[in-house]
C-alpha cells in the first residue's frame, strides 16, 4: 500500500512540478536567456521563482527532516557529501555554460517535451548522452 | 541595464507551486526533487526506477494540465541553432552529473536544506550562464 502510494506521490509531484515551471515560464527557454542577460535587457523574473520555491520548501524540509521517516518511505535520502571539491566547481560551471547557450536546465527541458517541440527534443536526447558521458568523466 | 519582460507575480505564483511540488517528495517520499538526478537515476539506476520515472511522466503532463485547464497557452520560444542546442544539451548532461545537481536540485532543494555545497554550486553556475549569455547573446 505504501509502495504504492509513493509511486502516485511521485506522479502528483512530477505533475504539481510542470504546473509550476508552466505558471512562471520558466519552462520557456527565451524567458530564462532573458533573466540571464543582466547586461542586455534584463528580466529579473526567476529570481521570484526561486524565491517563491525555497521560502515555501525551506521551513518545511528543515522540519520535515528530523522526524523519524517520511510518510511513504523508511528513509530520508539526504546528501550526506559536505566537501566543496573539484567535481563540484568545474561541473556547476559546465553546466552553467551549456545553461546560458540555449536556456534549458533539466527541468525545463524534460517538461517542454509537453509542447512536442523538436529542438526540445534534440536537446532532451543530447543532455541524456551528457549523463552517460560524465560516467566516464567522473573520477577519471 | 534595462529591466524588460518582468512577471514577478506568475514568477512567484509558479515557484511556489514547485516549492509545493518539492515538499511533496521530499515529506513523502524522502526523497529531493533535482530534475537532473531523478532523470540520471531513472536511465542509469534500479534504485526506485518506476518512481522516478512517474516523476517524469507527471513532469511532462504538467504543463499539458495546465494549458488545458486554463485555456492558456505557454509562451516558448528556442532561438539556438541545432548544432548549439547539441553542445548545450551535452554540457548541461554532463556538468549536472559531475557536480551532482541542476537548478533544481542545487538550487531549490539544497538551498533549502542551508547546504554551503548547494550555495557554492548555485553561484557558480549561475556565472558561468551569465557570462555565457553575454558573451553569445
Amino acid at each position: 500500500m505504501k509502495i504504492a502510494m509513493s509511486k502516485i506521490n511521485s506522479f502528483i509531484s512530477g505533475i504539481i512540478f510542470g504546473v509550476g515551471l508552466s505558471i512562471s515560464n520558466m519552462i520557456n527557454p527565451e524567458k530564462v536567456l532573458g533573466f540571464l542577460d543582466i547586461f542586455g535587457e534584463w528580466d529579473p523574473s526567476l529570481i521570484f521563482v526561486m524565491l517563491g520555491a525555497i521560502i515555501v520548501s525551506a521551513p518545511t524540509i528543515s522540519l520535515f527532516k528530523y522526524r523519524n521517516k517520511p510518510l511513504f518511505t523508511d528513509n530520508f535520502a539526504i546528501p550526506t557529501l559536505r566537501s566543496i571539491d573539484r567535481n563540484l566547481i568545474i561541473g556547476s560551471a559546465t553546466f552553467g555554460v551549456g545553461w546560458g547557450m540555449v536556456g534549458f536546465c533539466p527541468g525545463p527541458a524534460i517538461a517542454s517535451l509537453a509542447l512536442a517541440n523538436g529542438y526540445a527534443v534534440f536537446f532532451v536526447i543530447s543532455m541524456l548522452g551528457g549523463f552517460f558521458l560524465s560516467r566516464l568523466v567522473k573520477n577519471s | 541595464m534595462n529591466i524588460a519582460n518582468f512577471t514577478p507575480q506568475s514568477a512567484f505564483l509558479g515557484g511556489i507551486i514547485i516549492g509545493l511540488a518539492v515538499i511533496l517528495f521530499f515529506v513523502a517520499n524522502g526523497r529531493l526533487a533535482g530534475v537532473s538526478g531523478i532523470v540520471n537515476n531513472a536511465l542509469l539506476s534500479k534504485q526506485n526506477r518506476s518512481d522516478n520515472f512517474l516523476f517524469i511522466v507527471g513532469l511532462v503532463l504538467g504543463p499539458i494540465f495546465y494549458a488545458f485547464f486554463t485555456k492558456n497557452s505557454i509562451p516558448f520560444l528556442i532561438t539556438s541553432s541545432l548544432p548549439i542546442i547539441i553542445i548545450a544539451g551535452l554540457l548541461v548532461g554532463i556538468g549536472t552529473r559531475i557536480g551532482s545537481g541542476c537548478t533544481s536540485g542545487h538550487g531549490i532543494c539544497g538551498i533549502s536544506l542551508f547546504s554551503l555545497r548547494s550555495i557554492i554550486a548555485t553561484f557558480i553556475f549561475m556565472i558561468t550562464a551569465i557570462i555565457t549569455v553575454s558573451l553569445i547573446g
